[in-house]
């Protein structure tokens, strides 16, 4: 179990990286907390994986450092830094029983039999896998392979992290959820920190207690799920999280309003004026949830056209149209939605303003 | 039966059968009907039962040849499965040393049989050869395949050896090179040393191939006929003759059809006997529960 830092972390996969475009990671600088549960959420190609091999070991990065409770571990070997990785398909040792390849680990570490024999035991029953310890590893299914993976990390007791690069990709879905739950489970059993890489929002999101989400070789972001959620500090992560992700209307600041295609939304008085301050290129960003519409109009509602409607079962997605402008509103399934042209209304609390895709902060502390 | 009507899926089916029937059931079939009969001329022959079987499996000259062919197939599969594992695990992964090591290996796979045969004659001569003028005059070794049953053994196993082995590398390296690199890492994170790699991940994914190295090789080798005859024509006395060679013999050389016929399916029944077990083997590996 560790602390585990990263110290102006930066790698490129070339030899002699001179852009910043060079960098798979550019400047990652931040601290896991021991037994934190993480989710690393990002599109692929954003360098979560390659931040995972730095953590492991099986990556040395082209600068920074490294610390494991305050050890410097940047130049360590993976095996000497006490880490576990589960990788996207399942890795086991296709010629041994379940019980050799959870051994494995503890076996190369010269382990006593009979503390090997307790501690495979154990694992295999926080996995659920004591029936099938006889056999062959690789006559398994594949959600019973990945849980052999993870117990591979699990068996050591000196573990500082387990790392899991997009785990359950090829886990059936009804299969998914019962994973995630098990990992939960061992998460409060074991008390270990655990990163987990994924591009699936709806995963990072029920797993973790803190988001971590990248964009770019860069953490935009870390918060709880519900952090993202609300106050999105990057127009990616607004962008990312939620679905549909958040609205983003380019704006002009007019006093205390806001002017979209013509359009005014007025805005809480402290807020306009940090807006103008922080300049820039300004767009008004509002969740689909908050962006309510109803067929009368009404203070600070704007007029927008329907465009069409998308029917998912407990709600439905409306697209609107203000000027040249598409948005989104995703209004409860039996709400009516007016045929051709509706009014929306933006609460001034869920309305968030952007600068150069920055969010501009203002009473996201209350969260 | 009301299915019947509607059966002619089957002849789609034809083609195959025909050609299944042209190149491996009519020339199979000639060979079965050689081996039970005694042909005195055209025209003229004897049904005479299992009278070329019984003689061909008492023939003592024929039961050397055959343990001379085990043992030397034997040779052949403990020597080059080994080694082509072991250059493969050597052999670079990336940058242009893996398209060079690739072709230079495949050199000796695009040579003519009989020009192996040929080149290895003219290397091994002790008069002029730079094998055998080395061995002689710089190591001080009478070395002469001619006229040594050892030497002339060695030379036909190590020109075998330079001969296959690359075809044994190449497949084993195509084995290694399907490993994702996920195996090597979880490997390093549980700590595995370089041998319990090879042991438990790199050995148990070549095993497709390595069966497929195997079975060809084994084949190979049992059917050995061309490069012996260039280079030693069976000697000193019958040393090298295998059984290729001593069907040749019979066949041609002697014109005994009806024996060499009988020889011929008893010699077929043994590769398909052997290839099976070797089949049956290696893929076991894959189902047994530990």
């Amino acid at each position: 179990m560790a602390r585990i830092n990263l110290n102006e972390i930066a790698h490129s996969y070339r030899p002699d990286p001179k852009e910043p475009k060079d960098y798979a990671l550019k400047r990652i600088h931040n601290v896991w907390d021991d037994g934190g549960a993480y989710a690393l959420l990002g599109p692929s190609g954003c360098g979560k994986t390659t931040l995972l091999n730095i953590i492991s070991g099986l990556l040395i990065p082209s600068e920074g450092r490294v610390l494991f409770d305050g050890k410097d571990v940047t130049g360590l070997a993976p095996e000497q830094r006490n880490i576990a990785q589960v990788f996207q398909f399942p890795v086991l040792y296709d010629t041994m029983s379940v019980y050799e390849n959870l051994a494995f680990p503890l076996k190369n570490r010269k382990m006593d039999s009979a503390s090997i024999d307790k501690r495979v035991r154990e694992v295999a029953d926080a996995l659920d896998l004591t029936p099938f310890l006889k056999k062959r590893a690789s006559g398994l299914a594949a959600d019973a392979k990945q849980k052999i993976s993870l117990g591979r990390g699990l068996v050591r007791s000196d573990v500082a992290a387990i790392l899991f690069d997009e785990p359950l990709t090829v886990i059936d879905p009804h299969l998914k959820w019962h994973l995630r739950r098990k990992l939960k489970e061992i998460h409060d059993r074991f008390k270990l920190t655990l990163i987990y890489v994924t591009h699936d929002q709806v995963e990072a999101m029920t797993f973790a207690d803190q988001v971590v989400v990248m964009y770019d070789g860069e953490i935009v972001q870390t918060g709880t799920p519900q952090e993202l959620f609300e106050c999105p500090e990057h127009a990616f992560v607004g962008y990312f999280i939620g679905s549909p992700g958040m609205n983003f209307l380019p704006m002009t600041l007019e006093g205390n309003m806001a002017r979209i295609n013509g359009a005014s939304v007025s805005l809480p008085p402290g807020y306009a004026e940090m807006a103008h301050k922080a300049g820039g290129k300004l767009e008004l960003g509002i969740r689909p949830v908050y962006a309510a519409i109803s067929d009368a109009p009404s203070d600070n509602a704007v007029k927008a056209a329907v465009v069409g409607v998308d029917d998912q079962g407990d709600s439905k997605i409306v697209t609107l149209r203000l000027g040249e402008q598409i948005f989104r509103s995703k209004t409860p399934e039996g709400a009516r939605v007016p045929a051709e042209v509706c009014y929306v209304s933006f609460p001034p609390e869920k309305t968030k303003l952007y600068s150069n895709g920055k969010l501009i902060k203002w009473g996201c502390d209350s969260v | 039966m009301s299915k019947w009507e509607d059966n002619k899926a089957w002849f789609l089916v034809l083609p195959v059968f025909l050609v299944v029937a042209f190149s491996a059931i009519i020339p199979l079939m000639t060979v079965v009907n050689y081996s039970v009969q005694d042909i005195l001329g055209p025209g003229d022959r004897v049904f005479v039962g299992d009278e070329w079987y019984r003689d061909v499996l008492t023939d003592f000259r024929l039961h050397e040849a055959l343990w001379r062919q085990i043992v030397y197939s034997f040779c052949v599969l403990a020597i080059e499965v080994p080694l082509g594992i072991g250059v493969a695990l050597t052999l670079p992964k990336k940058g242009w040393g893996v398209s060079a090591c690739l072709v230079l290996l495949a050199l000796p796979l695009l040579i003519p049989w009989n020009v192996v045969g040929t080149i290895w004659v003219v290397f091994s001569r002790p008069d002029i050869g730079l094998t055998g003028v080395t061995l002689n005059n710089l190591f001080g070794i009478p070395y002469n395949f001619t006229a040594n049953p050892v030497h002339s053994w060695l030379t036909v196993l190590i020109m075998d050896v330079w001969h296959w082995t690359p075809l044994v590398i190449l497949l084993c390296y195509a084995g290694l090179r399907a490993i994702p690199e996920a195996y090597y890492q979880a490997a390093k994170i549980d700590g595995a040393s370089r041998f319990a790699v090879f042991r438990y991940i790199q050995l148990p994914k070549m095993r497709g191939v390595l069966l497929i190295a195997v079975l060809l090789r084994f084949m190979d080798s049992f059917m050995i006929y061309t490069e012996p005859f260039v280079l030693t024509g069976g000697g000193p006395g019958n040393s090298t003759t295998f059984l290729s060679q001593y069907l040749t013999k019979m066949a041609v050389g002697q014109f005994d059809l009806g024996p060499a016929a009988a020889f011929s399916l008893v010699y077929f029944l043994i590769i398909l006997l052997f290839s099976y077990i070797f089949y049956t083997v290696i893929s076991s590996f894959d189902k047994g529960e530990a």
